[in-house]
């Protein structure tokens, strides 16, 4: 026997049930083929072997005695470098579904050792929180039926586009247009974005995937899908090509990739769709983008300019810049100026208590084509858990608020506004997408939604999986190790891509036929809007329906 | 759904005879009330100078009628003419209005130093006075329009009745443009200003069906903070704000009305010739695209009269007529009624594209297409 002194139990060790997630094995099924312990991204497992004793009674000779086996099986590491995050793939692979992570609802422990060596707990995914948002429990109740009857969702036609692009009053546009001065840029877009993630963020094979996807839909199906390329750039070929018109090239505080941009301009047979100048993350306002080292590899290092393998992370705001003001004024007039005033540059904000004035900001600059506001239920590839957790502010009420300013001002066709952050984060996306628009949001940029639905992302709000950050992805949608993201077939993520906004399309028409619209996306048209909660229909200033 | 009659004729007839087209179109409507706007308009007993503004409206009390003589007098308006109705109260349905106010006016002297536009705004800015007047007073005095050549007359119940009650078939009112709209009581309370046809400076449309883009459209219009766009009792009201804004604010002509409230696909106009001003046009006046089954018909100051379906077109109206004599509905019955002796093989239902026009001379139709080039130089 082992005197207990001998056994090391210090003051982070941890027994596996103080995890939050419980790896369950079945020993009787296992094969021990070992593909689970080759799938798992986090190294959870570990093939052991133990000595056992079998129990041995032979009656006729009424005698006892002990044989000793030696049992091989799966056992849960007990580090929290190795916790399991409760992605499931073992279950996938499994040929005889003998495993499986179970979620641990009892307490555990791993939150109070997740600081080790000084870092607090960083990971990928969204706020954990579950159940429904505040979107989700909005109905569209305005249902056409008195002098008309609803339309027909499988036989009308929809009109479903929204414009990205400052929008002139229509006195001015007729003034410039008669005396030949310039017209802002506009783009003819469906509402429904693909957000900022950045390459980098994303693995190639992913990005590829969601490009050839976004491709298809233009191309074939005419539905004009866009896709803004978030912090980092995008592959050097894809800027020399003409798929780059479906592309909102981002530009955030670090300037990762804007090197490769500019110098493809010469090169480039199109303009991009448009430009996007991030000021703000809704899941992490107060901090910039954060890549980190475990995702900077070879070609990621080569496209950004950096070393490979060190954490990048940008800075919360523009460095050269005094103010959002100021930036405003500076980079929104510099960028339309870098594409010859044809491209619509506009800036991401997360959504904050002074949401407002920036937006007035823009409405006074010239040349500002939109805004979009990311709220605090906005994804994230790498953030401090407590940033993700309890730093911003919700979008419904943010973009209604900025909505019901540029209706005092008579402007709400001026400047368009796209909602982020948390849109379909329960699998609703064309019903909280379409909610936001109702609210007064011209459009909607989806992450998180897309990753799940046409790739396969595991992740949920009760913490499962989220380690987008450091490049583990078991799926190989947020890795940079190709022996992860070679499990991620492209064409299928194209061929999931289309199916998600095939399916956005139709609900979208299941939604507007109802409501009797079929002509114009119903941005503003909050009269078709209830929830059952006083408090917040004053709020939104919207029905109480119950 | 609403009914709606037009006749346009170069002789002045009698309202009564659109009204017994309403009529006509009676099957499955409700009749909760009636509208209706004449233009071209002769009195039998007063000799009538078109120039002269005609108050139209509803008191409901003596103290609003002294009201209203103070207020005019106050300003310098000089009464000419003050219309009595040959009331039969028993078959009027609301038989307890004061009076129905009909009331040619003089121009204070002051005015004939002023321009156009001013004398049309402060004849604009007279209405929205009595009209805040009235609301002010518990509704006791309702203004429909306050504009040179044209009345209004609006009421709740069946549209013959109506006539029947103020005595229109007496032959002593008669007009040249009567646009009626058998109101048929839908999303919003029976409210005498959310009766059609609407009107403002000059303008006056009416429609049918249900205009499921009436909050964006209204949001808009009431932050540009013009004097006349307020109000909006009915979802209707703002296809007439949105002529009255292309024609007075935008100074476009008739045809880009259409262009703005349906404006084509963006693959139709790649291949129109001014597609490109077009498209620009749509984009500035997104938020003026009307969404729902509606047909809309309208009159202008000089007697233009004029019809438009919404894209869907599911209420087509129709047109048919004569030189001379032109009438638009919204079912075919009602052409037949205002209009009998017309070739029918020429009658005509706009498509979702179609702009039909009744020019001022009456003598032939003018049929619009928005696949045809745009006619200003705007477009160039
Ligand atoms: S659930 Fe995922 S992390 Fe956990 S053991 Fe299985 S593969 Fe590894
Ligand atoms: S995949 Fe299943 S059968 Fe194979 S080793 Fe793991 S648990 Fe055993």
């Amino acid at each position: 026997m082992e005197s207990i002194r001998s056994i090391s139990v210090g003051p982070g060790s941890l027994t596996y049930t103080d995890f939050p997630w419980i790896i369950e094995h079945n020993e009787d099924r296992c094969v021990l083929c070992g593909k689970c312990a080759a799938v798992c991204p986090m190294e959870s497992l570990e093939l052991s072997y133990s000595r056992s004793r079998v129990p041995k009674l032979d009656i006729l000779k009424k005698k006892r005695q002990s044989e000793y086996k030696v049992v091989v099986g799966i056992r849960q590491k007990t580090d929290t470098a190795h916790r399991c995050v409760g992605c499931g793939m073992c279950s996938m692979v499994c040929p005889n579904a003998a495993i499986g992570p179970r979620y641990n609802d009892n307490e555990h422990r791993t939150v109070f050792f997740a600081d080790k060596k000084g870092d607090p707990y960083k990971r990928g995914g969204r706020k954990n929180q579950p159940g429904p948002t505040l979107l989700d429990r909005i109905v569209f109740d305005r249902i056409s039926m008195l002098t008309d009857p609803a339309l027909d969702a499988g036989r009308h036609e929809f009109y479903m586009n929204t414009v990205l692009g400052r929008v002139l009053p229509p006195e001015e546009f007729l003034r410039r247009k008669q005396s030949g001065e310039w017209i802002p840029p506009t783009r003819e877009i469906f509402p429904f974005i693909i957000g900022g993630m950045s390459f980098g963020a994303l693995s190639p094979n992913m990005w590829l995937g969601m490009l050839q996807g976004v491709a298809y839909c233009n191309e074939v199906l005419g539905i004009p899908v866009v896709m803004s390329t978030g912090e980092g750039g995008c592959p050097p070929w894809v800027l020399r090509s003409p798929y780059l018109k479906y592309l909102i090239l981002q530009i955030a505080s670090g300037y990762f990739g804007w090197d490769e941009i500019i110098r493809a301009i010469p090169e480039m047979v199109c303009d991009p769709c448009a430009i996007e100048i991030k000021y703000g993350q809704g899941a992490k306002p107060g901090d910039g983008g954060l890549l980190m080292g475990f995702k900077v590899s070879k070609l990621i290092a080569r496209l950004r300019g950096v070393p490979q393998g060190v954490d990048l992370p940008s800075p919360p705001v523009h460095q050269t810049l005094y103010s959002i003001e100021e930036s405003v004024g500076k980079m929104i007039q510099s960028l339309s100026t870098l594409f010859g005033f044809r491209v619509p540059v506009y800036p991401k904000i997360s959504a904050t208590t002074s949401a407002k004035a920036v937006l007035n900001n823009l409405v006074r600059n010239p040349f500002a084509s939109g805004l979009c506001i990311d709220g605090l239920d906005a994804g994230t590839g790498a953030a401090y858990n407590v940033s993700m957790d309890a730093m911003g502010h919700p979008i419904a009420s943010n973009i209604r608020e900025c909505y019901l300013e540029l209706c005092k001002q008579g402007r709400q066709n001026e400047i368009p506004l796209f909602a982020a952050g948390g849109v379909g984060k329960n699998g609703n996306i064309t019903q909280n997408g379409m909610a936001l628009i109702m609210l007064g949001a011209s459009g909607i940029h989806v992450g998180r939604y897309i990753m799940q639905a046409a790739a396969g992302c595991l992740g949920n709000e009760k913490n499962r999986c989220n380690i987008c950050n450091i490049g583990l992805c078991p799926k190989g949608i947020t890795s940079q190790n190709p022996k992860l993201y070679r499990r991620l077939d492209p064409d299928q993520v194209a061929e999931r891509v289309v199916e998600v906004f095939l399916s956005i399309r139709t609900e979208m028409k299941k939604i507007m036929a109802p409501l009797g619209r079929s002509q114009s996306l119903p941005v503003g048209m909050s009269d078709a809007l209830g929830i059952a909660d006083a408090e917040v229909a004053k709020r939104l200033q919207i029905k109480y329906v119950c | 759904m609403c009914r709606l009659a037009l006749k346009s004729a170069d002789d002045p007839f009698s309202p009564y005879e659109v009204l017994t087209a309403m009529e006509a179109m009676r099957e499955g409507y409700d009749g909760s009330g009636l509208g209706l706007l004449l233009r071209g308009i002769s009195f039998e007993d007063f000799n009538y100078k078109p120039n002269r503004p005609i108050l139209s409206g509803i008191v409901q009390s003596e103290a609003a009628l002294h009201r209203l003589n103070k207020f005019m007098e106050d300003r310098g308006f000089e009464l000419r003419y003050d219309h009595e109705f040959d009331l039969d109260r028993r078959v009027l349905e609301v038989g307890d209005q004061y009076k129905y106010v009909i009331r040619v006016y003089r121009l204070p002297d002051d005015w004939s130093s002023k321009s156009e536009e001013e004398v049309e705004n402060l004849l604009m800015h007279t209405r929205l006075d009595l009209r805040r007047d009235g609301e002010e007073h518990d509704g006791d005095l309702t203004v429909f329009s306050f504009w040179p050549d044209v009345m209004m007359i609006k009421e709740v119940g069946w549209p013959l009745q109506v006539g029947d009650g103020l005595s229109l078939h007496d032959g002593r009112i008669k007009a040249r443009v009567v646009m009626a709209q058998g109101r048929q009581n839908t999303n919003y309370g029976i409210n005498l200003y959310a009766c059609h046809p609407f009107f403002i400076q000059g303008i006056s449309t009416m429609t049918n069906g249900e205009n499921t883009a009436f909050v964006p459209i209204r949001d808009w219009l009431l932050g540009l903070h013009k004097p006349g766009y307020q109000g909006y009792q009915s979802d209707s009201e703002v296809f007439t704000h949105i002529l009255h804004y292309t024609l007075k604010e935008l100074k476009l002509p008739l045809q880009a009305y259409k262009h703005i409230i349906t404006p084509l696909k963006t693959e139709e106009l790649e291949k129109h010739p001014s597609g490109d001003f077009l498209r620009g046009l749509r984009d500035s006046c997104r938020r003026l695209i009307i969404d729902g089954p509606n047909c809309v018909i309208g009159t202008l100051s000089d007697e233009t009269c004029l019809m438009v379906m919404d894209h869907k077109k599911m209420r087509p109206g129709t047109v048919g007529g004569r030189p001379g004599c032109w009438a638009m509905a919204s079912e075919m019955c009602g052409v037949e009624s205002l209009v009998p002796d017309r070739d029918r093989s020429l009658d005509f239902q706009p498509m979702r594209e179609h702009t039909v026009i009744i020019p001022p001379d009456r003598k032939e139709l003018v049929i619009w297409s928005q696949f045809d080039p745009y006619p200003l130089a705007q477009a160039a």
